[in-house]
């Protein structure tokens, strides 16, 4: 696996004739061990990426509903090194479904951005995406991780400028995540800022797959940004699944029921 | 205005770690403030406001009986007697007309103690712009007459229950704000933390201190400080004080930390002395955190100390060795607190106490008769009630 492979996957998607779901949760929410299992559903489900978000203590680019994930996730034991357990125990279950780690920076430069690199590649983690580090500092991250074959996953906001969004391509990312609104993460679905024309601009820019996240809740949500991305990315409503269920079993069967339901909606 | 370094990089600390939302408005941000540099109309107004509106100069005090006691020159610069009473207001002042001229039409802000809280809740009113401060739950329960003081300035306080409810989720909370109402918005720092140029913008707002400590200890004595000491929590009054100094070899440069219940607890919050290097609100720099980079809690009696990071240029100057950095606890500052008030009629807050309790290391390391200037960088009024409670008396 690696974020060339992710690259390669987007394709293959985009030649079968719809968008890639991708599905966002938080390590160790509610529990490490649980959230094997729910990587499992959620591959059973078709989710076909899977970003597993890295709690971190101080999440100042996420709403409430992960910022409680991530506190439930901390106290439960969650973190880099148990996140780097959870890949790993996912690929031994014989499961290729692509992870990218999402979160922020501090704990990877903490650990050592090489060391993160090697127990990364060899955990089974194809990309890496990092909220907290713009293109204008992700040169430090992106050298070390392309030589074990780990791609970037670079993230372009409604507030880049052009010239901005041409400086993705040096990164030779796995995907774009476009962030498709202003604001945090798990906010009011306002639709896609700048809509089709502006992901179409993204993927002329940056010669990448383009994913689109931020508010996405629902099969008809989903339907619509399918419509024209190659990706759709689903987070907070996911998480919002986990924290409601009484326990690790109910989780998994809740959010496979959500992720059957948009994986349906997609079809073209 | 120092020349901006373009890649906003000292050393291997400082960078712009934020949301790539965020980057457009940081670098318009960094724009704007280079294009200060030589505005004259900015520095005249931002001159006159000092002058009439703060107070400034701040007067360098010759403090004669705790010079006597420590057998060395000590010289008081005295921020403490700036209106809204600390150096805060001196980089509130400079952010505000900034905000004002880059044509934002609100403005946000963390506070810790309450003090760039109440300084930022000031300078919009006088600029009759709205404001919004974020403070963490457990810092408002602490420093209610502060939230009182920006509520009757006008503020709207937002209380944060996020984390620790403390400063640093303050700051998160901020940030949040920020990328969600970017365009119109203009988040005013308080330290010489943050991305890209903030730590510089700061700096240079807080400069103001050292340059006037210049002009007039060669007035009194004829010649250079031995040594500068200041307090440094995010550290923007020791950053002000000692950057105008940073060429001159012969003057020192002491920046004192928090240690808390000790520098061997759980509970300090000396980032320099024992922190690792990381990143934490938008630069790299060292900081508070885990094994696993989990940002710890910082404890300090001193709300304005009590954070899990530094500025990254202190943290250069600790690589470099520009600057020395010491520690003192919580007891040490009270009973520093109290040797300044008995013996120069001064009651300091708590932050600046530490700076206090540690002159007599200071002078130890660059000799006895030699000339000291201790940035006085807040009174003591707020923190009375904290002072009382530790000392055990029921008001």
């Amino acid at each position: 696996m690696s974020g060339a492979s992710l690259r390669r996957r987007f394709e293959e998607i985009a030649e079968e004739g719809r968008a890639a779901l991708v599905v966002y949760l938080t390590q160790g929410d509610p529990t490490p061990s649980a959230s094997v299992d729910l990587l499992v559903a959620i591959a059973d489900a078709g989710a076909d990426v899977i970003e597993l978000g890295v709690p971190f203590s101080d999440p100042s680019a996420d709403g409430v509903v992960i910022q409680a994930a991530m506190q439930r996730a901390l106290e439960a034991g969650g973190g880099l090194s148990s996140a780097l357990g959870t890949v790993r125990a996912f690929r031994d279950r014989g499961y290729q479904t692509p992870i990218v780690l999402f979160g922020y920076s501090n704990p990877i430069f903490v650990r050592g951005v090489e060391r993160f690199a090697t127990e990364a590649a060899d955990a089974g983690v194809d990309a890496l995406l990092t909220v907290d580090v713009p293109i204008d500092e992700l040169a430090e991250l992106h050298e070390p991780l392309a030589k074990v074959g780990i791609g970037v996953v670079p993230l372009v906001a409604p507030t880049s400028t052009p010239e901005r969004i041409a400086r993705v391509s040096d990164f030779d990312p796995a995907f774009v995540y476009y962030v498709s609104m202003t604001g945090v993460t798990g906010s009011a679905f306002r639709g896609a800022c700048g809509g089709a024309e502006r992901v179409q601009a993204i993927q002329a820019a940056t010669k990448a797959p383009v994913a689109v996240g931020f508010g996405i809740k629902t099969g008809s949500d989903a339907e619509q940004i399918a419509a024209y991305a190659d990706g759709v990315v689903v987070g907070s409503a996911v998480v919002r699944r986990i924290a409601s269920a009484g326990d690790p079993q109910s989780a998994c069967s809740s959010v496979a029921e959500l992720v059957s339901e948009l994986r349906a909606a997609m079809k073209r | 205005m120092s020349p901006a370094a373009k890649n906003g990089r000292f050393g291997q600390f400082g960078g712009q770690y934020v949301a790539e939302t965020l980057m457009p408005a940081v670098e318009e941000l960094r724009e704007a403030w280079e294009a200060l540099d030589g505005d004259e109309d900015f520095h005249d107004k931002l001159a006159e406001l000092l002058d009439e509106y703060v107070g400034r100069p701040s007067r360098l005090t010759f403090a004669s009986r705790l010079s006597e006691k420590l057998g060395a020159k000590i010289y008081l610069k005295r921020e403490d007697l700036n209106h809204t009473g600390a150096h805060k207001i001196n980089n509130c002042l400079g952010q505000a007309l900034l905000a004002q001229r880059m044509g934002k039409r609100r403005i946000i802000a963390e506070t810790g103690a309450g003090q760039h809280g109440v300084a930022t809740a000031t300078v919009a009113a006088l600029l009759e712009m709205p404001c919004r401060i974020y403070m963490g739950a457990e810092d408002v329960r602490r420093q209610a007459l502060n939230v009182f003081r920006m509520k009757l300035l006008g503020a709207e306080v937002m209380p944060v229950q996020a984390g620790s409810k403390t400063l640093k989720d303050a700051m998160n909370e901020a940030l949040r704000d920020w990328v969600t109402n970017v365009e119109d918005t203009y988040y005013l720092i308080g330290s010489v933390a943050g991305p890209h140029p903030y730590p510089e913008m700061v700096r240079d707002f807080q400069a103001v201190i050292g340059k006037e400590t210049r002009r007039q200890i060669l007035e009194k004595e004829g010649r250079l400080p031995d040594a500068l000491v200041a307090c440094v929590g995010g550290g923007s009054n020791a950053a002000g004080m000692f950057a105008p100094f940073e060429s001159d070899a012969s003057v020192r440069f002491f920046g004192v930390e928090a240690s808390g219940d000790g520098i061997d607890t759980e509970r300090h919050a000396a980032t320099l002395t024992r922190g690792r290097v990381g990143v934490l609100h938008g630069s790299k720099s060292y900081l508070l955190c885990s094994d696993e980079g989990q940002i710890a809690e910082a404890h300090s009696i001193s709300a304005g100390l009590d954070y899990p990071g530094v500025g990254p240029e202190h943290s250069f100057w600790k690589e470099s060795g520009r600057a020395t950095y010491l520690h003192r606890t919580d007891e040490e500052a009270l009973d520093a607190l109290e040797l300044l008030a008995r013996t120069e009629g001064i009651i300091c807050a708590l932050e600046t106490a530490h700076a206090v309790a540690a002159l007599p290391e200071v002078v130890q390391a660059v000799g006895k008769d030699s000339t000291i200037v201790l940035s006085l960088s807040g009174r003591g009024d707020k923190d009375m009630m904290t002072v009382a409670a530790a000392r055990g008396v029921q008001l």
